[in-house]
């Protein structure tokens, strides 16, 4: 029906001879947040400051909000807000300052919502720039980001410096903005943070789009533990597609297994008898590694 | 005596990376400040053919208040020696404080507010590390300074003694504003604050000898540059102010480590106070907040090129003793214009433009350093296009230079109106001053040009405002071919006030800044922000 979002094909972008983006494919649909993953240096900055037309694309196609972010920013920038990772903000501007500049800047601020965002974060609003941590610099551009009335939000490590609490309230007003269909594109190294929050992440490495899809989905192409306890020897285990790390204990075995091939292994062990089962969902640190590491020495 | 140590662990380390950040920063100021004292001896010498010419003229500066004033106690005018210490001592004096004001600043409170002092006192270094390494590196700067300094008279043939005491004098008084400065990055929480009380202790002391120098000499006893003036070089030297000098400095730096030692790391003594917890309705657009970024420095500028402009305004009709009749003062005051006062204030004019195209430049280098400093991501991220925000900030900068030319055309004439009672000064040097805006922002077009085209050679711009500086100083002494001259912007209006105002050239300059600007905007429009 609608053009997503955000939508992006084949994006190149180098800077000399460092090539930062690498014909990258992102698209995120309306009212879902995305997570936008990646190790250091991957790319995922240069991908939002393409996105908001910062920067120049070498070649692909970028679409913003149904635009073209290079020749249409200040227009599409109307309807999203953005908060980078490292805010650096005005020396003799107050918070409070910032945040009622930025917000009129984008066309207007509701000042009860502001007020309420403001005490929500225990912010003080009237200290100025540099005098604040880096946290609490942190917290304007999210007050200024949240409290105005867009359509998408485009949030690069948005929390780095927060405290737990402050992590926690960051976490409703997402849920709240995607709950009033807002979407969220969500750059994050937090992987609690895109647990709680994201329908579905893309992790990108060396400039290219590795992986996309829902966190189910990609648990999905990982392995899951399983020990069991069976009736008899365990049999036809060690010939079966997709199991690794087999250790047989007597009547007792545990295994590592693709999760999407549970299925013909699970039979194998009825065929025996199952006493006991536990399975182990792979931990999205483990999902992670395996994409922030594994093809690394592949490549290599 | 450990405990000492102990806090101090480290500080040589930190020294040699001070020194090593700050070497060409150092060697410059050192050179400036050098070649401030000795172009006085030289430019003295030149201008002045006999020895009753330069009466002549001394007797003429000590009956001017406002050269009182600006400079310090009438001694001596009428040598080479007194002339130096009287046109250059307080100068120097402020330009040292400067210099230390900004080493201490950037070494101390600028590297607690940028959160990397914390770093560095995570290692395995001492407390008091930072602070001594800091003051040190001031130290041994002002120290240099003070060496080439009295070398250079030395070397110049002036006398010994009084040379060295010259440079000395202006090294303890660079020593005494390093602790000033020391003092207030403890009091003050933010490295603007820092700046700001260190630079108001600078200008109350030359301030208060201004004031003593004028008619109450008591108050010129409380100012640490005139300490440095009752050394007397030149003219009956003598040594003992010299120690008012060194116990101030000693005094604050044992105040500053006192402090120091009380406060936490990234407070200061003097909370930061509250602003405003919401902005005031007018802040809504990008030309609101650039204005709202420089006013204080469009209102700093004009402030002091006004008292510039009545400085030299009320040397009035008198001009032609000042400058004396060698071959030299005929070059730089005479050469077109063929009467010396109307030489006088031609040449006024032009340098007066040269001291705004120093507020038009550092005005036209704020979108780069908003660049840099990520806040330009921050508003580009917002409904502000590219070209309007571009757009304010040169609307700003183009706004502050008229405010800043008229500023110095109303002091010219006010200064001269003051002591002639002619008040048709106001037309005949304040409308040719603001004609001097096309040329001024000539240069501010090839600095935008440049931030367009090349942001990281956008300083070359400060070129044209060097060259403009050479051209009017050397062109005639040096017998500069025309093409050279013709390239500083400043040598084609009509030679004002001798000259009516011509409409073609000044329309010529402004529409060569209009076409810098244009390609410098085009380019921007095209590139990656940072
Ligand atoms: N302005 C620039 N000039 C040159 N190289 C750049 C520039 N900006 C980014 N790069 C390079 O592009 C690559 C991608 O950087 P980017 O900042 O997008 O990574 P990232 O995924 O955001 O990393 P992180 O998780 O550390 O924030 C890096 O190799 C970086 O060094
Ligand atoms: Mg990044």
């Amino acid at each position: 029906m609608t053009t997503p979002p955000l939508e992006v094909r084949g994006l190149t972008k180098s800077f000399g001879s460092t090539l930062a983006l690498d014909r990258l494919d992102l698209s995120v649909e309306r009212g879902e947040v995305h997570g936008f993953l990646g190790p250091n240096g991957a790319g995922k900055s240069t991908a939002i400051r393409v996105l908001l037309g910062l920067l120049r694309k070498d070649s692909g196609e970028v679409s913003l909000l149904g635009g073209d972010p290079w020749t249409d920013a200040a227009r599409l920038h109307r309807r999203l807000a953005y908060v980078p990772g490292d805010v650096d903000l005005w020396p003799n501007l107050t918070g409070g300052e910032v945040i009622d500049l930025l917000g009129r800047l984008r066309g207007g601020v509701d000042p009860t919502r502001r007020d309420e965002l403001v005490a929500l974060f225990q912010l003080d609003p009237t200290k100025r720039g540099r005098s604040y941590s880096k946290g609490n610099r942190q917290k304007v551009a999210l007050v200024a980001a949240l409290a105005a009335d867009v359509e998408l939000l485009l949030l690069d490590e948005p929390t780095s410096g927060l405290d737990p609490i402050m992590e926690s309230a960051f976490q409703q007003c997402v849920q709240d903005f995607r709950a009033r269909g807002g979407t969220v594109l969500l750059s994050s190294h937090i992987l609690a943070e895109v647990e709680q929050l994201c329908d579905r992440v893309s992790i990108i490495r060396n400039g290219r789009c590795v992986e996309t899809g829902s966190l189910g989905e990609l648990r999905h192409l990982t392995r899951t533990s399983v020990t069991v306890e069976l009736a008899g020897p365990p049999r036809g285990l060690e010939q079966l597609e997709g199991v690794y790390d087999l250790v047989v204990d007597g009547h007792r075995a545990r295994f590592d297994i693709d999760t999407a091939l549970l299925d013909p292994a699970l039979a194998a062990l009825v065929a025996v008898g199952v006493r006991s089962l536990t399975t182990q969902p792979p931990t999205l640190e483990e999902l992670f590694l395996r994409h922030y590491g594994d093809r690394i020495e592949s490549e290599a | 005596m450990t405990s000492l140590a102990a806090a101090t662990t480290g500080w040589t380390l930190l020294l040699r990376t001070f020194m090593r950040r700050d070497r060409w920063q150092l060697l410059w100021w050192s050179v400036g400040l050098s070649a401030l004292f000795v172009s006085q001896a030289v430019s003295v010498d030149g201008l002045y053919t006999s020895q009753a010419d330069f009466d002549r003229a001394a007797a003429t500066m000590e009956g001017n208040t406002a050269f009182i004033a600006m400079a310090g106690p009438a001694r001596a005018l009428n040598t080479t020696g007194g002339q130096v210490m009287w046109q250059a001592g307080a100068v120097g004096a402020v330009a040292i404080g400067l210099m230390a004001m900004l080493l201490v600043g950037r070494h101390t409170r600028a590297e607690e507010e940028r959160g990397r002092e914390e770093l560095v006192r995570a290692t395995a270094v001492g407390r008091c590390a930072t602070l001594a390494a800091a003051a040190v590196t001031a130290l041994a700067a002002v120290v240099v300074a003070g060496l080439l300094t009295g070398a250079g008279l030395v070397a110049y043939g002036l006398s010994f003694a009084d040379s060295i005491a010259t440079g000395a004098g202006l090294a303890l008084c660079g020593a005494f504003f390093t602790g000033s400065a020391l003092v207030a990055a403890q009091l003050a929480s933010t490295t603007r604050g820092t700046y700001g009380l260190a630079g108001a202790v600078i200008g109350l002391a030359y301030g208060l000898r201004a004031v003593g120098d004028v008619g109450s000499p008591a108050l010129s006893w409380l100012s640490p540059i005139g300490w440095y003036q009752a050394m007397h070089p030149y003219s009956g030297l003598r040594w003992w102010p010299a120690l008012l000098l060194v116990v101030g400095a000693l005094l604050a730096t044992v105040l500053a480590v006192a402090l120091f030692l009380r406060r936490d790391l990234g407070s200061g003594v003097l909370a930061a106070r509250p602003g405003p917890a919401v902005a005031s309705p007018a802040l809504r657009s990008g030309f609101a907040l650039a204005w709202r970024l420089q006013r204080a420095s469009v209102l700093a500028w004009s402030g002091g090129i006004l008292l510039g402009g009545l400085a030299y305004g009320s040397i009035g009709d008198d001009a032609g003793d000042l400058v004396g009749d060698s071959a030299l003062t005929e070059d730089i005051f005479g050469a077109a214009a063929g009467d010396l006062v109307d030489g006088f204030f031609a040449v006024s004019l032009v340098m007066l433009a040269l001291i705004a195209t120093g507020f038009a430049l550092s005005s036209m280098g704020r979108p780069r350093g908003q660049e840099e400093d990520g806040h330009a991501e921050l508003t580009l991220s917002t409904g502000v296009s590219r070209l309007r925000w571009l757009g304010g900030q040169v609307a700003v900068c183009v706004l502050g230079t008229v405010l800043v030319v008229a500023a110095a055309g109303v002091g010219l004439a006010g200064g001269y109106a003051m002591v002639t009672g002619d008040l048709g000064a106001f037309e005949r040097l304040t409308l040719p001053m603001l004609a001097m805006v096309a040329p001024v922002l000539v240069t501010v077009g090839v600095a935008l040009l440049l931030y367009g085209v090349a942001p990281g050679a956008q300083s070359a711009a400060w070129l044209v405002l060097v060259l403009g500086v050479v051209v009017l100083m050397f062109g005639e002494v040096f017998r500069m071919p025309g093409w050279l001259r013709g390239l500083s912007p400043y040598e084609h209006l009509a030679l004002a006030p001798a000259e009516p105002f011509r409409v073609l050239p000044f329309v010529a300059l402004l529409a060569v800044a209009v076409a810098l600007s244009l390609v410098g905007a085009f380019a921007f429009s095209r590139r990656d922000i940072r």
